[in-house]
């Protein structure tokens, strides 16, 4: 095993936001301005972390790296963590969306700043680790800890309806998760452990196989959100706050994607080939409901909640797909999304601090007023829509690559998708950009500040960069998601071997 | 002298009891005046904390006594401590609201040791006329207890519904214990586990003997169908003697199912199986959706135990040591949480006077920011959210309803998990989205020392698991002779 090291660097990128947190509360209760920058620099030093494990990942191996292991609940359960391809840019995305988190937040929340930024860095924490656990209750323990401070963040500092918000949000995921916490409990008794490197290459009895892999699909479904568990999700996005919706649409929902890739796949070969049929008709009516939703939508927030939807079923048509360009493209897609819709939401959350109205009809003609607005939106759109030249199109097409090898139908309904996604998209654009500027509270209003142009010129620069230059990042994932996709294929055929016999 | 030193397993009892008599004399002769009763409250607390010392100082392995009857094994060691420990906390929250409720007397403690006296004795107890003498002197205690605000009209009213229906549930168990010794020919624990083990386990009256000792003793424990009491008794009973209930006496009670279960009749497991499943389904269910309505914060707790026993009858469903193992570790971080919560209740004071309404958390948050967090924590691990303590506890039970394939149970104790989750998650609600009201009276120190303490146990838990699980498997192995 490569990689190996005593160094514990996976381990100071999760818990030490967790420092910042502690530094924080141990301020005085006006200091909101230390407090700010306590954050800020906390999360710039994580993701600092987090750059220099990516600079020393080893692309070519499809091992889990920088492993380490502890003893923790006794027995076979351990603290265990590791990355591989699949995971690393995960960490990366998210200690990189957590700085402009704190600065984006800088001036719009005045109420209880310190405990807002310490249930940001606490939630930190534990996204981090649910991509660097090794250990199936560790994972469990950061993938479900997570609905604590995410639960205050919409309860706390968001909108009118943030009591209904945050206690859908919280009892839907909870719900999704404790059938995976049985399923998982089965697979201890099983195979004598929770090491998910072990795990992936012990198989499952076939019919076992197929109730684990509804348990898992349970609780990822409703994370990632699939339809028709999706609800909760434009609730959930239109009362947070507007980092709250970042790290919603940015990282949580990719737990479910990396959720399939980490165990369902790999973990339950057989029962996810069954099923397969049944994620590409959830993919597909997903890409193509929500997007005639996200069409019909008032709200901001919500448009771009329902086609965070739609993309994310992209996503499982990629996944299930079982093909390396669509698991690729799956990733790719995650990635992407990561920063687009949180890019997005950002561009709401500019306009709301101004105006404090998220309809739509509220605006019209910004871009007299807002021209670095108007662009920084323009590009976000686009990439949403998935245009050549942004991150949006390499993992829509990677993602329909796949799935036209798996199923031509298939690729064919999710590629209205994307004409679905423009139209909503553009339409969106045209009401708020164009037209007259006639409406009085938009009078007055200014174009960015120096602290917003901040937050958006690197999302503007990767997701252009990462839309023609695509490899640094699946340069990383390569190796890993070939092993990943040969291992599955011989697991199949080793299922198929026994059934013959 | 050498005579007593034959008695060394009994050492914690008689110091319970012989510091009870001396306490009681002791109150009879000093003065009535409150600092009194705080000091003789006080050594009570020492006499409790020397109980652990002796218990700490018995050997390892199986120690019986009077012909097997009473026995010290290191199942019953864990279990004391616990119960010890639990029964000092609860005493140590009781003196500034016992003093403010004008009601600081001596009786108190020395109720709270022969409780505990009897506790220790349900815990050790091997035969059916020991179980029942520790469970009386238990219960005796504790009605009184229920009553101790003797002008109030609710205390009373507690401490009458408590005996009524205690009393009742005495009679079944008598009448229980009665049929098995009428058709095994003995009280003896090993005697009957051997005779159950014989074939005694098709004989309908050892089945029905059980069936009423079980019933008497989920009385004990609260569990529904048998749990009308518990929100009378904790919303009637001045708060920190509903805190004492809902935790050494549920320790106790549990302690004394496993050895009658795991140890007596282990030849009858198919048979208690059903009961005990029946029980834990429904004290997870009602616990769950009965406490959404409520707004009183002590019967919403006492809801909360009905569930949360029916969560650590999980592992007793289970029926191995796996099982058992979760129980042990149920109960240590249920007792933490529950006296936690307590003390928050205990912190909820005004000039006015106390209040139990939930609503007069509404933006604690706010205006003693501590205070919210911690019972936040708290409740979130009530409500078994990882990474904290609470989480760990159902995580252990459920591995052994997994591993014993009860598959019913572990769905139903999930799903009921969700369904608690939202009623634990509402107070946090309350505390931390509603707009604030006045300010609470300053915490107390011993009462924010409780909740300070049983918060960060639970936050930090997680931090270092391990010793809590190896102890309860090593002491859980007793009950399990190979």
């Amino acid at each position: 095993m490569s990689g190996f090291s005593g160094f514990g660097v996976l381990s100071l990128v999760t818990f030490f936001p967790l420092v910042g947190a502690l530094l924080i509360a141990a301020q005085n209760r006006a200091a909101n301005r230390n407090a700010r920058w306590i954050a800020l620099y906390t999360t710039l030093f994580t993701l600092g972390v987090a750059l220099w494990i990516w600079a020393n990942f080893d692309k070519g191996n499809s091992a889990f790296q920088f492993v380490e292991e502890m003893n923790w609940l006794g027995g076979s359960i351990k603290y265990k963590m590791g990355v591989d391809g699949i995971s690393v840019l995960f960490v990366v995305l998210t200690a990189f969306l957590m700085p402009l988190c704190v600065i984006a937040s800088w001036d719009s929340i005045q109420d209880r700043v310190k405990e807002y930024l310490i249930a940001f860095l606490v939630l930190e924490t534990l996204m981090i680790g649910v991509f660097c656990a090794l250990d199936l209750v560790l994972f469990y323990l950061f993938f479900e800890g997570g609905l604590i401070p995410m639960f205050l963040i919409i309860g706390v500092w968001g909108g009118e309806r943030r009591v209904y918000a945050s206690f859908k949000f919280f009892l839907y995921t909870l719900l999704g998760s404790v059938l995976m916490l049985l399923a998982l409990m089965a697979m201890y008794w099983h195979a004598g452990t929770t090491d998910i490197p072990t795990l992936l290459n012990h198989k499952f009895p076939a019919e076992m196989q197929w109730w684990l892999w509804l348990a898992f699909f349970a609780s990822f479904a409703v994370k990632l959100p699939m339809w028709p568990v999706h609800t909760w999700l434009p609730d959930a996005h239109v009362e947070a706050p507007t980092a709250g919706s970042v790290i919603l649409a940015g990282i949580l929902l990719k737990m479910g994607g990396y959720g399939f890739l980490r165990f369902s796949l790999p973990m339950f070969p057989v029962a996810s080939q069954e099923f397969a049929p049944f994620v590409f008709v959830l993919s597909v009516v997903a890409i193509i409901y929500t997007s005639l939703v996200a069409l019909a939508q008032e709200d901001m927030k919500k448009l771009i909640a329902y086609s965070s939807v739609a993309h994310m079923g992209f996503v499982t048509m990629g996944i299930f797909s079982f093909t390396v360009q669509g698991v690729d493209g799956a990733i790719f897609q995650m990635l992407s999304h990561g920063l687009v819709s949180a890019a997005l939401f950002l561009c709401v959350g500019v306009v709301y601090d101004r105006v404090h109205t998220r309809r739509i009809d509220a605006y019209s003609g910004l871009v007299n007023r807002m021209p670095l607005y108007a662009v920084a939106f323009m590009v976000f759109t686009l990439a949403n829509v998935g245009l050549p030249g942004t991150s949006g199109f390499v993992g829509e097409f990677l993602t329909l690559v796949g799935a036209f090898k798996a199923s031509t139908w298939v690729a064919f309904l999710a590629t209205t998708g994307v004409i679905l996604s423009a139209a909503y998209a553009l339409y969106l654009y045209r009401r708020m950009m164009y037209g007259p500027l006639d409406k009085p509270s938009l009078k007055g209003i200014a174009d960015l500040g120096y602290r917003e142009v901040l937050v958006f010129t690197p999302l503007v620069l990767l997701v252009i960069l990462f839309g023609f230059y695509p490899s640094p990042l699946l340069d990383v994932t390569a190796v890993s998601v070939k092993t990943l996709v040969s291992n599955y294929e011989a697991a199949l055929r080793a299922a198929a071997a026994m059934n013959v016999r | 002298m050498t005579q007593l030193q034959a008695y060394w397993p009994l050492y914690p009892e008689l110091l319970l009891v012989g510091a009870a008599m001396a306490l009681l004399m002791l109150g009879v002769i000093r003065p009535e005046r409150d600092t009194e009763a705080e000091a003789i409250g006080w050594l009570a607390v020492l006499a409790l904390g020397g109980a652990v010392w002796f218990v700490l100082q018995q050997p390892a392995g199986t120690h019986p006594l009077f012909d097997g009857a009473f026995v010290v094994d290191s199942f019953a060691r864990f279990m004391k401590v616990l119960t010890l420990v639990s029964s000092a906390a609860a005493l140590i929250l009781s003196f500034d609201y016992m003093r403010r409720a004008k009601a600081l007397k001596f009786e108190y403690p020395v109720l709270v040791l022969l409780s505990t006296a009897g506790m220790l004795m349900m815990i050790s107890a091997n035969d059916l006329i020991a179980l029942y003498i520790g469970l009386e002197l238990q219960s005796l205690a504790l009605y009184v207890m229920a009553a101790i605000q003797r002008d109030d009209a609710r205390s009373s009213e507690a401490g009458l519904k408590y005996f009524v229906l205690g009393a009742l549930s005495s009679g079944m168990l008598l009448y229980g214990a009665s049929l098995i010794y009428g058709f095994t020919g003995s009280t003896g624990f090993p005697a009957i586990a051997a005779a159950a083990k014989a074939g005694g386990a098709q004989n309908i009256g050892v089945i029905v003997g059980l069936v009423f000792l079980l019933v008497g003793l989920a009385f004990k424990v609260s569990a529904v169908p048998f749990h009308m009491w518990t929100p009378d008794v904790y919303e009637g009973a001045p708060t920190p003697v509903a805190a004492f209930f809902s935790a050494a006496p549920k320790v106790a009670a549990m302690a004394l199912l496993m050895r009658v279960t795991l140890a007596a009749f282990e030849g009858a497991k198919p048979q208690w199986q059903q009961v005990v499943t029946a029980l834990a389904i429904a004290s997870m269910v009602l616990g769950a959706f009965a406490a959404i309505g409520q707004s009183n914060i002590k019967r919403l707790l006492a809801y909360s135990a009905i569930g949360n026993i029916g969560y650590a009858m999980i592992g007793l469903a289970a029926g191995s040591p796996e099982g058992a193992q979760g129980v042990v570790i149920y109960l240590v971080i249920y007792a933490a949480m529950t006296l936690g919560a307590f003390a928050c209740v205990l912190a909820m004071r005004r000039a006015q006077g106390m209040t139990e309404d939930i609503d007069e958390l509404s933006g604690l948050a706010q205006t003693n920011l501590g205070l919210a967090t911690l019972l936040a924590i708290l409740l979130f691990s009530l409500a078994g959210i990882p990474p904290l303590a609470g989480f760990f506890a159902k995580f252990y039970v459920f591995l052994a309803a997994v591993k014993a394939g009860l598959w019913p149970l572990a769905i139903v104790g999930v799903l009921a998990s969700v369904i608690g989750a939202y009623y634990y998650v509402r107070i946090v609600k309350i505390m931390f989205f509603d707009a604030p009201r006045e300010r609470f009276a300053a915490v107390q120190p011993k009462v924010g020392l409780v909740i300070a303490v049983t918060g960060l146990l639970v936050l930090l838990y997680v931090v270092w698991p391990a010793p809590l699980v190896d102890a309860a498997g090593a002491a859980v192995r007793s009950l399990f002779p190979a």
